[in-house]
């Protein structure tokens, strides 16, 4: 099935979210859509998708112009989509969510199941997807809740799969299971689009790739493109991929967490006895993949975890079991994965916001009154240190873009002298221009001799900032390695692999290709 | 390679050394030392006499004797038996079975039964009559319930039951007042819980107003207007809008002679029989067909089901006008049934006791079916036990099935677990 969008335009209000695009998707083929948190990648899928309309443009199937006023007439004309949140009702057996808008009844309006439950088998082992059709599906693990939405579009006969991130949620050998499958779909002549803002993959799989920049195509590229020529495409300048950094000058070791655990309230170690130090001087870099535990270890050391154990000492001074208050006094500095949610108060202003963690304190506050122009001169500088682009600083916090709103989060956290860095995430769903800008300030907080721990789950990330990293898989450390590992042991012990193990395999599979 | 498998934590077996929930072990504890020194050491020395069928009956059950305290203390020790294996079950890192709980509570039931009946000064009481009556009150609490689980499952929380229920009772009272029949009445309570479904449909899902807050204002606003209408015409002339005829009792020859289960099932009103029948069906529809579905994956995901072609808002829209028809169905039984004619608030507030069955019974009909015959019965075992004359007041008899409610909805039975979108509205995007 050819698939074309012919001028598409979307505007919400004032914003244009696609501007005049042109796409064609030919049978067979794998389609890369490059392009930055924002660019307009999951706007124009939504349109293809039939849950957003167009402003302007058609899309045509087969040559023939179609409109979709909804999902279930893109997906009657061959189209299905793997949403970058899976769409998929947590509480439902695999077969009930396959089978949920495309049902076989029988007699008396009741489900017949059984008809799912052989379609789901058949399409599981012919693309090896080994998938129970009664399993609930959010007892499952992410890579296969990925392979039901999988499954979902190919059981309504779609001829062409949009893939948005797909990779997102992925450790790095489930990502190389995924482009396998991808490879299979095309050799079946299915078209699949896929989303991404990483290089490396849309290298690996694409046919085509289209770049699209603030909601414009920008440019096609081979996949035989270097990085660096897709980076620039994608950013619209030179960029420059890697971060030039002095080597640490570690220190005295001041932060130091032993035998941590965290359990859940399902009663499972979500972490599960950590030990590991970290020097003035250095940066320490958490990777792993979403969910094992990264989020409660960075709440564990802040005081935001219940039923917490071990312990976390800071320049001697034991940590655990005190208020969050307590902690950020202590002199600890925090960038919490969700900006929009823990990070910032979207209803206050950008100077407000500046200042949430000081704001009783002198200059800011005297006795109990707050002083408005010491507050309003903080931001003024902040911003334009930072660069934050704002219309003012009384403008609410949640209507400027991720980059700046992080932008904010790292200049009030950086603003006062501190004996620990932490932040989870810090450049998720920023632009690559804010990224290379806020790992600078990061590094100078390094150099400036404060111990630094990032979260990250983009390896890349991980790669670039880290002077030493440590991988947490289901809560448990699987080893700390030095930055210049390389992605291979990384993504084995991503998956479970302690250090060694990984290492002593990695070079065995190394000789193996000699 | 084979060693690595997918990374994603697994979340379905907990660990030794999980987090232990002490609230069940300690609650049956407590409950057990109270059954000791209450039932046990607090009983007195006669006889219980349980009256199992009514002397005129067909079959005649032989009366069922027993021994105040040799009961109270069996159970008891029973009970207490129990505690000590819900705290082992706790300590070895399980969780509490959940027919452990099941039994303690009937066990419990029975110790209670036993010990306040035979400290009342007549200590005998018509077990047949107790049961029969629970069912009775219990109806438009179930209709009630059923109503929240209509409207809840597809993602809109109805706290308009009381509103509907009591429309239901004015519409029926009033149709079958003018039309001389209570079939009328039926079909007019119905539609009176469909309007104000509609209301609670429009705001909430159209105008995405606060469902809480949609849901309580008519409450108070079908209290007003039926409080208006009954002051300025329904008593003026109760004779013409105010005397509706009673559905009569329609006993199925033989079946109905069944002792005890008998009168239950098979000697009721038609709006009895729809109960049985409403349970059943929703029960069957939500979850074996598709529409049930597709209701449960709207109040669950409805972006998922949207994605899938599933119009979220007109599923969620023909839910709660559903939800309208049972509910107003239900509050046709206290102008049709229980009394004869229309009184001000005559649902007393049992719109939101149906709330608390239908979360004690966990979002399911069955469920919902059970709480809310629970506290059926303990309304008619306080209504029972005040005519014997017992040494426990009423009142505090009356307060029993809110305690349980509490003590249920804080998690004695396993958490209960509200459908993902309940109270959520859906809008594109």
């Amino acid at each position: 099935m050819k698939l074309e969008l012919k001028g598409i335009t979307k505007r919400f209000g004032s914003l244009v979210a696609n501007d005049h695009i042109d796409l064609v998707v030919e049978p067979g083929q794998v389609h890369s859509l490059l392009g930055e948190n924002g660019a307009g990648k999951s706007t124009l899928m939504n349109v293809l998708y039939g849950l957003y309309q167009p402003t302007e443009g058609t899309i045509l199937v087969n040559d023939k112009p179609v409109t979709f006023s909804g999902p279930g007439e893109a997906m009657a004309s061959g189209i299905g989509m793997v949403h970058q949140h899976f769409m998929l009702v947590p509480v439902f057996t695999v077969a009930e969510n396959v089978a949920l808008g495309n049902e076989t009844v029988g007699a008396g309006g009741l489900l017949n199941l059984s008809e799912t439950r052989t379609r789901i088998r058949q399409i599981s082992d012919q693309y090896g997807f080994d998938v129970d059709p009664d399993a609930i599906v959010e007892d499952l693990p992410v890579g296969v809740q990925q392979r039901v939405e999988i499954i979902k579009a190919l059981v309504r006969d779609a001829e062409v799969l949009i893939l948005d991130e797909p990779t997102a949620v992925l450790t790095p050998k489930e990502t190389d299971e995924l482009l396998g499958i991808m490879g299979q779909l095309k050799a079946d002549g299915k078209s699949i689009v896929f989303i991404s803002h990483k290089l490396r993959e849309v290298k690996a799989v694409s046919d085509v790739i289209t770049v699209i920049r603030r909601g414009k195509v920008v440019g096609t590229a081979e996949p035989g493109a270097s990085t660096t020529e897709l980076a620039s495409l994608m950013v619209g300048r030179s960029v420059s991929l890697t971060l030039q950094k002095a080597p640490a000058a570690p220190g005295e070791v001041t932060f130091s967490v032993r035998d941590l655990t965290v359990r859940a309230a399902n009663g499972q170690n979500v972490v599960d006895g950590l030990s590991f130090d970290i020097a003035q001087g250095e940066i320490l870099a958490i990777a792993g993949v979403q969910g094992n535990g990264q989020t409660e270890l960075t709440e564990a050391i802040m005081g935001l975890q219940e039923h917490v154990s071990g312990s976390i000492t800071l320049d001697g001074e034991e940590l655990l079991g005190r208020s969050v208050r307590d902690v950020i006094k202590e002199g600890v500095g925090f960038v919490p994965e969700d900006r929009s949610v823990e990070g910032l108060v979207g209803t206050f202003s950008v100077a407000e916001n500046l200042i949430l963690n000081r704001y009783d304190e002198a200059p800011f506050a005297r006795g109990l009154t707050m002083r408005p122009a010491v507050i309003e001169k903080n931001a003024q500088e902040k911003i334009a240190e930072y660069d934050v682009r704002t219309q003012s600083a009384s403008a609410a916090a949640g209507t400027l873009s991720g980059g700046n709103q992080q932008k904010v989060v790292m200049a009030r956290e950086f603003s006062r002298p501190l004996k620990l860095f932490i932040a989870s995430q810090p450049t998720r769903g920023v632009d690559v221009g804010s990224i290379e800008f806020l790992h600078k300030r990061i590094v100078a907080e390094r150099d400036g001799g404060t111990p630094v721990m990032i979260v990250s789950t983009e390896l890349d990330e991980v790669l670039e900032l880290a002077d030493r990293i440590a991988v947490l898989y289901r809560g448990r450390l699987m080893g700390i390695v030095p930055a210049d590992t390389s992605r291979d042991v990384l993504g084995l012990m991503m998956a479970g692999m302690h250090a060694d193990e990984a290492l002593a395999q990695a070079t065995e599979l190394q000789g193996g290709d000699q | 390679m084979s060693t690595v498998t997918t990374a994603a934590p697994d979340r379905s077996a907990a660990p030794a050394g999980a987090v232990r929930s002490w609230k069940t072990p300690i609650l049956l504890s407590v409950l057990a030392v109270v059954a000791l020194l209450v039932f046990g050491a607090g009983a007195p020395r006669n006889n219980v006499t349980f009256r199992l069928s009514d002397p005129n009956d067909a079959i005649v059950l032989p009366d069922l004797v027993l021994p105040a305290a040799a009961t109270g203390w069996l159970t008891a020790v029973v009970l207490a038996a129990l505690a000590v294996l819900a705290v082992l079950a706790v300590r070895r890192g399980s969780a509490v079975p959940v027919w452990l709980v099941a039994v303690f509570a009937v066990l419990f039931l029975i110790g209670f039964l036993t010990w306040v009946v035979g400290s009342a000064n007549n200590p005998n009481v018509a077990l047949y009559g107790l049961l029969a009556g629970s069912v009775t009150l219990a109806v438009p609490l179930i209709f009630g319930s059923l109503s929240g689980v209509l409207s809840e499952r597809s993602g809109v929380v109805n706290i308009a039951i009381e509103g509907q229920l009591l429309f239901g009772a004015f519409a029926a009272a009033v149709a079958a007042s003018v039309s001389g029949s209570a079939i009328v009445g039926l079909f007019a309570a119905a539609l009176a819980g469909v309007i104000v479904s509609f209301l609670l449909a429009v705001f909430s899902i159209r105008y995405i107003v606060n469902q809480v807050i949609v849901g309580v204002v008519l409450n108070v606003l079908v209290s007003g207007l039926t409080g208006f209408l009954f002051s300025s015409v329904l008593s003026k002339d109760a004779e013409t809008w105010n005397s509706p005829p009673r559905l009569p009792v329609l006993s199925i020859p033989v079946l109905s002679e069944i002792p005890i289960l008998g009168p239950i099932l098979f000697e009721q009103t038609i709006v009895g029989y729809l109960m049985y029948i409403a349970v059943a069906v929703i029960y069957v529809a939500l979850f074996r067909s598709r529409w049930g579905l597709r209701t449960r994956a709207v109040g669950e995901h409805p972006k998922a089901a949207d994605t899938l072609g599933v119009n979220v808002n007109r599923m969620r829209f023909m839910n709660v006008l559903l939800a309208g028809v049972v509910a107003g169905v239900g509050g046709s039984f206290f102008t049709l049934v229980s009394v004869s004619g229309f009184g001000r608030d005559m649902t007393a507030g049992q719109g939101y006791i149906a709330l608390a069955a239908l979360i004690f019974g966990r979002w399911n009909p069955i469920g919902a079916f059970f709480a809310a015959l629970l506290f059926g019965f303990a309304t008619n075992l306080s209504n029972v036990l005040s005519l014997l004359g017992t040494p426990v007041p009423d009142q505090f008899l009356r307060m029993l099935p809110y305690v349980v409610t509490v003590f249920a909805v804080a998690g004695l039975v396993g958490r209960s677990r509200a459908p993902g979108a309940s109270g959520i509205p859906y809008v594109k995007g």
